[in-house]
């Protein structure tokens, strides 16, 4: 026979137990997040760099997909950053390359990261980019521009109702997140 | 016979409560901690209030004329956060105090250290919280919402000191469920099975489930604000490649719940008055039972239906949409016992049923602009207007608040002994609702006119409701002066009450003394049928 | 039955009434398709709470009124009815379900954005608007920030308030009638939100995120809105003003807008006087500067530094327009090289450095901005 003390005990525990699970939940939250968005393209990002096998995949004729680019500085990132073209028209299974032009104008050495973000939600998780400057921190002198090759495939199986996707790309300045150190540690292109 | 008379009296010179100030700082008692958290409750409530004058103040008329934008966003900002988190929850918390024990025949509750603990951290955090209006660069100004990066990146200095103040309500609400579901699980009376709770005890125990359950994810989103602020994080941070949108997620899988968190005793409360006065027991008890689970279940995947305009996925929207109607329905059926209760019983309207009545009808008109806010098309044009504050409010003041003084005024007699003066408490009930109609009706439809939320100023064709709301306000807002009358007078010279203090009352609190003794229930009752429901 | 008549009579008084203030009260119906559809349910919804109301809200009152122990009234001991729970758990489900379905084809419509005809970027910043028109083939043909233009004296109330008061700007985003216009919303800075009442859309604006969203406008004419997401300080002082024109009309404005582009870009390589640094800058000041730094520069310091007699606006004159162009990092202080051009620069720098009392000495002329900036 328990006594009502020693029954406490049990609940208080296995309420512990769910308070801690509930946290540990919070924490798992996050790379749940990130991996049910990589999967599903829900959030509008792209995902990582995508293995291109041109074997297995061939151009979609019978579609024509205009995918438009849109380039922004955010929060005080003066930058000049543009793409070369506003819009490309693409078949699905197509491998597209595109070019964007970027240019430290300030007089100290910057490093300036891209984020990318696509609309229709829908299109995101067929939007495959194979090389892309968002996946690295992109180093820059002062007064240095360079020219930054993106390459992409729309999936063919893209969804029929879509004919129009637009890919930003939002540059940030976080010079001062990644620290001196690093800053000396990153070469030049 | 000496001996029996020796042990008695040993009894009661033992077991009495400590003197002066060392009482209530080292009080175990839950009697003493209900009362503390009650008191502490109405402390920010007036200071919430001050608060909600000074918004409206300056709400009176088109232009700036008290307070610059600046400080306006940080009397929103407090003001939610101070009502949300230590008005209507504190004085959730101090009812469980005083009456769980006593309606399952309990000597106390599970942890009385811990429920000391409970509470003493409160006003430690509420201090720090309020402190931080007078710091550099002022208080938070975010919202009660607090949403990345405005709440990040671009918040005052002293939003480290919110955070903390947030994790020490949050460690403060969690030991207290753990201390309730305890209390309720192990400690009832023998006889008294789950079905033959008193409602006031299933709901809060539903509550505390759920304030284990969120707590946490609200300690989570707050602890990922402090290290994108300090440790160069980058949870909510987009250059970083973190998303903003995450907090949002994260903070309504918490934030939905928080609002049930906050009904769901009321409709205990409301659960108990609305028979006392009807002179007729509960209509449907299980089905209430089953109406609150559902609730609480269906309060997890709801959250979104705050985003629908942040640019989620058709899917996402759809699915949103169609939970969130789904909850109106269990909501739906108590509403319908209620009345069902009141049918065909043998009414009185001491001041506990008129404000159970009023809850009913005014929460229902809150539940009604909630229905039509899960709508998703149609909030595209709701959201972020003064018609979402206008349903929050009804929701959460003629709703969640006027429970609570159904509950003081219902429970007045066996806490205190005494009765209140009931004109004066009917007084208080009158103005309190003529002002919280006035103050929070326009505001549909200055929602539906198009004015946004948060905002110190506002355009022309708003002009009308505003200056309605504000008379409003000031007329609830000073009613409440009447409340703290009526609570002051009857407990110093309130005529002595019976132990049955409403003959209509039932429950195991009844059937001791009024006041309550220290303690009571030191042997378990015998839980007769008579006094119980099912 | 006296009372009955009364009720009645009451009832038609207050239908009557409430159709004649309704429209003062209601959402707007609005001027495109999805915000009739959105007002439709809007008013399905209302009439359906409305009724279920009537219905509750009278037995309840019925009963507080019949079922008085005052009165006389003794209880009726009944505590259950499986009938009656099942009947009002399935009845509201039905009227859900049957509510759900257009509501679910509304919003299925809303999430359609193809097939526009134009494109226009609108980009939220503390605290306005940035509007970017792109041509086909999403080339930036030209954009413009869209300010609110109340006069401080109004808010402060020296003066008397406008009709639209609090819901004007400097310039308003233009849009053809009956077209198909594509919208994508982003933030320089933290959460704001797009929203025209009148044409029943809304859309956050979050930094680095796009969205898109669309809209046909039925009728032209001038439609105002507001920021509806708290961004700071003047959440409630950046509106929305949609100017929405015959298409033939657009059509002209915007040819006559990409010729004033080039003419505008011509102008960087003039110089001006300083009588029209002074009147320039004093506009610029007023639009972008004063709410922060105050109309005679003193501004709210710690927060907001003063200007007057300061070492920014009477020291070197490149490290005030450096400081102009990029703002200071984790202040409130912007990066307004990327909202003003060279020439509305030079006239603010030239403008703070000889107002207020001040008296640098010196001339800032757009070509010495674009060497600073390197760029335009």
């Amino acid at each position: 026979m328990k006594t009502q003390n020693q029954d406490i005990r049990r609940t208080v525990k296995q309420l512990s137990l769910i308070v801690l699970g509930m946290c540990g939940f919070v924490v798992a939250l996050v790379p749940l997040y990130d991996l049910f968005c990589d999967i599903t393209g829900l959030n509008g990002k792209t995902g990582g760099p995508y293995i291109y096998d041109p074997a297995s995949t061939s151009p979609d004729t019978s579609r024509l997909i205009k995918v438009s680019f849109i380039t922004n500085t955010n929060a005080g990132m003066t930058w000049e950053f543009r793409p070369e073209k506003g819009a490309v028209r693409v078949h699905p299974g197509e491998l597209k390359e595109v070019n964007f032009y970027v240019r430290n104008t300030s007089e100290k050495v910057m490093v300036g990261q891209a984020i990318p973000s696509l609309v229709p939600v829908a299109a995101a998780e067929y939007f495959h980019k194979t090389e892309c400057f968002c996946f690295n921190q992109q180093v820059l002198q002062p007064g240095e521009e360079m020219l930054m090759p993106m390459r992409f495939i729309v999936g063919r199986e893209l969804p029929a109702n879509v004919q129009s996707i637009s890919l930003s790309y939002a540059l940030f300045d976080i010079t001062d997140a990644i620290g001196d150190v690093a800053l000396a540690n990153t070469s030049l292109r | 016979m000496s001996e029996v008379i020796h042990a008695d009296h040993h009894d009661d010179v033992h077991h009495g409560p400590a003197k002066g100030m060392a009482r209530w700082l080292f009080t175990t008692n839950h009697k003493d901690i209900g009362t503390l958290y009650l008191w502490f409750s109405f402390a920010m409530f007036l200071v919430g209030g001050v608060m909600a004058l000074i918004i409206r103040t300056e709400l009176f008329q088109p232009g700036l004329q008290f307070v610059q934008p600046e400080f306006f966003n940080q009397m929103t900002t407090n003001h939610g956060l101070v009502m949300v988190f230590g008005a209507i929850m504190p004085a959730m918390v101090g009812l469980a105090n005083w009456l769980i024990p006593m309606q399952v025949g309990a000597p106390d509750m599970a942890l009385p250290r811990m429920n000391n603990l409970s509470f003493w951290i409160l006003p430690f955090a509420f201090g720090i919280m309020i402190s931080t209006l007078f710091m550099d660069g002022g208080g938070p100004n975010f919202g009660w919402t607090f949403y990345a990066p405005l709440s990040t990146t671009y918040a005052p200095d002293s939003v480290t000191f919110f955070i903390f103040a947030v994790h020490m309500m949050g460690a403060s609400s969690i030991m207290g469920s753990i201390n309730i579901i305890a209390t309720i699980l192990n400690m009832r009376a023998p006889g008294m099975t789950l079905m033959k709770m008193p409602m006031f005890v299933w709901t809060w125990l539903i509550t505390a489930y759920l304030l284990l359950a969120v707590m946490p994810v609200l300690a989570g989103a707050v602890t990922m604000m402090l290290f994108d602020i300090h440790f160069d994080t980058s949870f909510f941070n987009a250059a970083g490649g973190g998303d903003p949108v995450m907090f949002q997620h994260i903070f309504w899988f918490f934030g939905h719940p928080e609002v049930y968190i906050m009904i769901l005793p009321a409709f205990g409360v409301v659960s108990h008055v609305i028979p006392a006065f009807a002179r007729k027991s509960l209509f449907g008890y299980d089905s209430m039972v089953y109406a609150v689970a559902s609730i609480a279940f269906l309060s997890f995947i709801v959250w979104a239906h705050h985003m629908f305009t942040v640019g989620m996925p058709l899917a996402g929207q759809l699915f949103f949409m169609y939970s969130t109607m789904l909850i109106a329905i269990p909501t739906g059926v108590k509403v319908f016992n209620w009345t069902a209760t009141m049918w065909k019983g043998s009414m009185s309207f001491e001041t506990p049923m008129l404000f159970a009545i009023a809850f009913v009808v005014l929460f229902t008109i809150g539940g009604f602009s909630g229905l039509m806010l899960a709508i998703a098309p149609a909030d595209y044009q709701y959201h972020d207007t003064y018609f979402v504050v206008a349903h929050f409010h009804y929701v959460l003041v003629p709703g969640a608040l006027f429970s609570i003084f159904s509950a003081v005024y219902f429970w007045f007699p066996k806490w205190t002994g005494r009765m209140y003066n009931e004109g004066m408490a009917k007084a208080h009930f009158w103005l309190s609702f003529i002002g919280v109609n006035i103050t929070f009706f326009p505001q549909h439809f200055s929602g539906l006119a198009g004015m946004p939320r948060r905002i110190p100023d506002y355009a022309l064709q708003f002009a009308d409701f505003n200056m309605l709301s504000s008379i409003g306000a000031f007329i609830f807002g000073f009613s409440q002066l009447v409340f703290l009358y009526v609570l002051i007078h009857g407990i110093r010279s309130g005529v002595p009450a019976m132990a049955r203090s409403w003959d209509g009352a039932k429950g195991l609190e009844w059937t001791l003394a009024s006041p309550a003794p220290y303690h009571s229930f030191t042997q378990p009752p015998r839980v007769s049928n008579a006094e119980v429901h099912g | 039955m006296k009372y009955k008549t009364g009720l009645v009579a009451g009832l038609v008084g207050v239908l009557a009434a409430t159709r004649a203030i309704a429209d003062e009260l209601n959402m707007p119906r609005g001027v495109t398709g999805i915000s009739a559809s959105i007002y439709d349910l809007h008013m399905v919804i209302f009439w359906i709470c409305v009724g279920i109301g009537v219905v509750v809200f009278g037995v309840m009152f019925w009963s507080i009124v019949r079922h008085r122990r005052a009165a006389g009234h003794e209880a009726v001991q009944f505590h259950e009815s499986t009938q009656l729970e099942l009947a009002w758990t399935i009845i509201p489900t039905i009227i859900l379900v049957v509510m759900a379905i257009p509501a679910t084809q509304t919003l299925i419509a809303m999430y359609d954005t193809g097939g526009e005809d134009l494109t226009v970027e609108i980009r939220g910043y503390q605290w306005k608007w940035q509007y970017k028109y792109l041509d086909d083939d999403y080339n930036n043909t030209f954009s413009f920030f869209s300010n609110m233009s109340t006069p401080r004296d109004e808010i402060e109330n020296r003066s008397v308030k406008g009709e639209h008061y609090l819901l004007e700007v400097d310039n308003p985003l233009r849009i053809p009638a009956r077209r198909k216009v594509r919208f994508l919303v982003t933030s320089e800075d933290v959460i704001h939100a797009w929203w025209v009442p009148d044409f029943g859309i809304k859309r956050d604006a979050v930094p680095g995120m796009l969205n898109e969203m669309w809209t046909i406008v039925d009728e032209p004419g001038v439609y105002r809105g507001q920021c509806t997401e708290l961004c700071g300080k003047d959440h409630g002082f950046m509106p929305v003003v949609v100017e929405v024109m015959e298409p033939t009309e657009y059509d002209a404005w915007y040819a006559a807008r990409v010729a004033d582009e080039a003419v505008r870009r011509e102008a960087l390589s003039l110089s001006f006087t300083h009588e029209e640094l002074m009147a320039r800058g004093e506009e610029v000041y007023t639009t972008f500067c004063a709410s922060c730094h105050q109309a005679n520069g003193a501004g709210v310091p710690p927060v907001f530094p003063s200007l007057v007699g300061t070492p920014v606006a009477t020291g070197p004159r490149d490290e005030h327009i450096r400081l102009v162009l990029d703002g200071v990092a984790g202040t409130s202080m912007q990066a307004f090289g990327k909202q003003l051009d060279a020439a509305q620069v030079a006239a603010v720098v030239h403008y703070e450095r000889h107002a207020f009392g001040n008296n640098a000495g010196d001339i800032t002329q757009p070509a010495d901005v674009i060497e600073l900036a390197g760029q335009e």
